[in-house]
């Protein structure tokens, strides 16, 4: 009986129920209040943007509308009636998509083969008899929402925005009314994300709830009519998108005014650190990954590279750090060539912040202290012959944990228990500690909040002041924009394009991130 | 219900739940014990007597928990770097084999002789870690399972000790008197081959293996290894990330050799072991030293030590007893495979005991009572 009241007022021609709405939502997990009385409204036919910091609550909110957590508190009401789900299909059923920010794809299956996975309206299980009337639904689906895919193409050929394409049409063919995207512009150009928000704004129009996940203030402005922003797993209210300034939204988002776009601080630029001449390095499966690169960073300076993920961008770090070894081309370190071992980039003073934090940065289970030497810990400060000087190592950790503020129960914590912020200090700081030449920085804040990332970003002004050469590698054009003196634009391993900062724009930059340079594309 | 993992590890829980764990196991082999029909008490009581109080009992646990001490290092040092040798079995025959040669080719009959006993340590050593070195070798460069490959060769170990004595006039078989000629044996080792004891005069005077004493020693060198130098430390992060070991310039491949070298080597000793303390030939009977499983024991007393190189000797001695007593009161109404059976509900009990330590289990109802269904 919960529901008939607001039932009625839709009936009586009062303004109708929300599509969506989501009342004093609490949700815990050990140790953390995920979500805190959150409450979230969204209509039909509006774009709404769920902003937040990393661990805002976001996800656990998402989750929780599609049905994969229950709440331990809260209501939950789709067109003014309650509902309870007790799993995903639930969600499904009630016609809640979501687009994951990792797909759930089936990759050797094609697109059609997808699209209808897990649709237990029957059609799914006589795929076979029905192939083609699937494949042409899923075709004009396609033609329609301008979401361009082969619907017989196999996902492994796919690119990731294509992929994404995969996962909004599936949502379209099970007529979906609320469609919930995570991050969905972080794997994709942004002309693609341009034409993602029209696919978006088009699904409104029919009176579709499209409710959009983002912690990047201009696309929020971009795309959504209202916001919705999270703190520390609470709502702060829902204002119009219209009305709302990205430095209003981002105050609300972070809890306080942002510092202005650092100002770049006047510095020395001196002679070549790194030179990169004419790279070519194989990636895992043997491919070319970098295709003839050729880089010149000078100490002082900061040179970002730009691209999409996938171009190359890890293999050329990598080939920087010694890690992999090219196959032609020279890397030059202070004028010296750089043998292929992670111990000479080591010891030509090579500082490496790798883009995987956990697996590769730090050793996940092994302690603090351990993790702060773990580049030096062959040398005479932490240990003696074979030896290790245990308290040595314990007493510099004690100091860097300090200097560099990470909140830490202690030095013998182990590494997996930190936060992603604390855990990219800890990488800052062993790398720092090794006095670096040359830093190299691999998408350095992805998924860090923003109070961490502007502390990354003054640890990397402050050490291309002090002279360090600084290669930073990021997919971020705000990031770059801000930080660098000069963009290298990366794709399909190539350096495609080369400018100074004043010179750059952003629409130019991304035309060569998406390869728009490329002669196929005439 | 509910199960929620433990954000801290509290340090007593450390001690409690191993403990815990062994008196469920106690507890439940009780149920076992009465339900064959045994009175579960008196049969402790008989068990804890065969294995530590009769006389000439402690003597016995020793010679039974040594050779797992050896296998039980030998599979801590591997598995702490996440490298499963499971070959402990077959690098202690080879161990057993080169020792054994080593002792025949010196020979000497004067009593035992500090160089030839040394000699069969460094031969034993060197077998083991040489079969350890095949699987190492194939997962450094070839990237194979080594616990595949590990377990494969106990079996080429095992065929090849019972080759040289059952089908050939090899160097360790004895081709002279009249019992070689009616069933083959190996040589006896000559006495300078002969490993001594320290008797301790107590309970009718207790003899303490050389062997025992060594693996202690490898006990103590295994622990500063792991804990105080760069060698464990490197173990250690390759253990946890490879590619964190890669990123921060460690040698993968060397690494993977010398702890498959090592592991096999300690595994050797224990056949060096069985050699010059309790067997004093070559035993390539399949129902000698190939009956025992001292290897895959080890595995056992090794992950009930959690790796930790001191608990791996202390559980090798208590199982040692276990296995004593079974070896002891096995008869009529004490049928061996009970022991077998407790091993495996204390062995079960531990692991689940694990599960106490990383997450704890919640008693409440659920937070939301089951859902009325919503009323259109």
């Amino acid at each position: 009986m919960i529901a008939t009241e607001d039932d009625r007022r839709g009936a009586d021609g009062a303004p109708p129920p929300p599509a969506v709405a989501m009342r004093g939502i609490t949700k815990r997990f050990p140790g953390v209040l995920a979500n805190d009385a959150v409450e979230f409204e969204a209509a039909a036919g509006e774009v709404h943007a769920l902003l937040g910091e990393n661990g805002a609550g976001k996800s656990t909110l998402s989750n929780i509308l599609t049905g994969l957590y229950r709440p331990d508190d809260g209501e939950i009401f789709l067109d003014g009636r309650q509902v309870h789900f007790h799993s995903p299909r639930d969600a499904l059923d009630a016609g809640i998509c979501m687009v994951h920010q990792h797909f759930r794809l089936v990759e050797p299956f094609t697109v059609a083969e997808n699209v209808v996975l897990g649709d237990h309206r029957g059609e799914g299980r006589t795929f076979r008899l029905r192939q083609r009337a699937i494949e042409g639904r899923v075709a004009e689906l396609s033609k329609r929402y301008r979401l361009a895919v082969e619907p017989r193409a196999r996902i492994w050929q796919l690119s990731l925005g294509e992929q994404q394409r995969v996962e909004i049409l599936k949502a379209l063919y099970r007529e979906a009314r609320i469609l919930i995207l995570d991050e969905p512009t972080a794997v994709l150009t942004p002309q693609e994300a341009d034409l993602l928000f029209e696919t978006l704004r088009e699904m409104a129009a029919e009176g579709r709830t499209v409710i959009f996940i983002s912690h990047k203030l201009h696309e929020v402005k971009a795309v959504a009519d209202r916001v919705t922003v999270l703190r520390g797993g609470r709502s702060l209210g829902t204002v119009s998108a219209a009305e709302a300034t990205p430095r209003s939204l981002a105050a609300l988002m972070v809890g306080r005014e942002l510092g202005g776009a650092g100002e770049a601080r006047a510095r020395a630029v001196g002679e070549a650190v790194l030179e990169l001449e004419g790279v070519w390095t194989p990636g895992d499966r043997g491919e070319a990954a970098v295709r003839g690169a050729s880089l010149a960073v000078a100490a002082g300076e900061i040179v970002a590279v730009a691209g999409v993920a996938g171009n190359g961008q890890r293999e050329l770090a990598e080939t920087i750090a010694g890690i992999r070894t090219p196959t032609e081309g020279s890397v030059r370190v202070d004028g010296k060539a750089l043998r292929a071992d992670p111990r000479a980039a080591i010891a030509a003073r090579v500082a490496y912040v790798p883009e995987d934090r956990l697996g590769t940065g730090v050793a996940p289970s092994l302690s603090i202290a351990s993790n702060l030497v773990l580049k030096s810990y062959r040398g005479p400060h932490s240990s003696r012959g074979p030896l290790l000087r245990l308290r040595r190592i314990r007493a510099s950790a004690v100091e860097l944990i300090h200097r560099y503020r990470i909140a830490a129960p202690g030095p013998a914590a182990p590494a997996r228990l930190l936060s992603g912020g604390n855990l990219q200090k800890v990488v800052l700081a062993r790398e720092f500690s090794g006095r670096p030449r040359l830093l190299v920085a691999a998408s350095p804040t992805r998924g860090l909040d923003v109070g961490a990332i502007e502390t990354v970003h003054a640890y990397l002004r402050d050490a291309a002041a002090d002279g360090v050469a600084v290669l930073l590698i990021s997919e971020d054009l705000d990031e770059i924009l801000l930080l660098a003196d000069r963009i290298a634009v990366m794709y399909e391993g190539a350096i495609v394009g080369e400018t100074s900062r004043a010179e750059a724009s952003v629409e130019e930059l991304g035309l060569l991130m998406a390869g728009g340079h490329d002669p196929r594309a005439d | 219900m509910r199960i929620e993992r433990r954000l801290r590890q509290p340090r007593w829980l450390l001690v409690a739940v191993p403990a815990g764990s062994l008196v469920f196991a106690f507890f439940a082999s009780g149920l076992v014990l009465l339900a064959t029909g045994h009175d579960a008490l008196s049969s402790y009581r008989q068990i804890i007597d065969a294995a530590f109080l009769n006389t000439g009992a402690l003597g016995q646990t020793l010679t039974s928990a040594t050779p797992l001490a050896f296998t039980g290092l030998a599979a801590a040092a591997a598995f702490r770097m996440r490298l499963f040798n499971i070959g402990a079995e077959g690098q202690l025959y080879i161990g057993a084999i080169t020792a054994a040669a080593t002792g025949l080719y010196l020979g000497g009959n004067r009593g035992p002789s500090a160089f030839v006993i040394a000699a069969m340590v460094v031969a034993g050593c060197a077998g083991g870690a040489l079969w350890g070195l095949i699987p190492g070798v194939l997962r450094a460069f070839f990237k194979t399972n080594e616990i595949i490959t590990s377990l494969m060769l106990n079996y080429v170990a095992a065929y090849l000790l019972t080759y040289l004595i059952f089908n050939t006039n090899s160097y360790w078989r004895e081709t002279e008197g009249f019992n070689a000629s009616v069933f083959p044996t190996a040589k006896n080792l000559p006495d300078s081959a002969l490993w001594p004891g320290a008797t301790i005069h107590v309970r009718g005077g207790i003899v303490l293996p050389l062997g025992a004493g060594i693996a202690v020693l490898v006990a103590v060198v295994l622990w500063v290894l792991y804990t105080r130098t760069r060698f464990g430390f490197e173990a250690q992060v390759l253990g946890d990330s490879p590619r964190a070991a890669r990123y921060a310039g460690m040698r993968t491949r060397r690494k993977i050799l010398a702890v498959m070298a090592l592991s096999g080597a300690i595994a050797g000793l224990g056949g060096a072991s069985q050699d010059g303390d309790f067997r004093h030939t070559l035993d390539a009977d399949p129902n000698g030293l190939q009956r025992q499983y001292y290897g895959y024991t080890g595995i056992v007393v090794a992950a009930l030590a959690r790796y930790n190189p001191f608990a791996v000797v202390l559980v090798a001695f208590l199982i040692g007893g276990l296995q004593n007593a079974g070896n002891t009161l096995q008869g009529a109404d004490f049928p061996s495979g009970l022991v077998g059976v407790m091993q495996g509900i204390i062995l079960f009990s531990a692991l689940g005991g694990e599960l106490l330590v990383r997450y704890r289990f919640r008693l409440g109802r659920a937070t939301e009572a089951a859902a009325p269904e919503p009323v259109a």
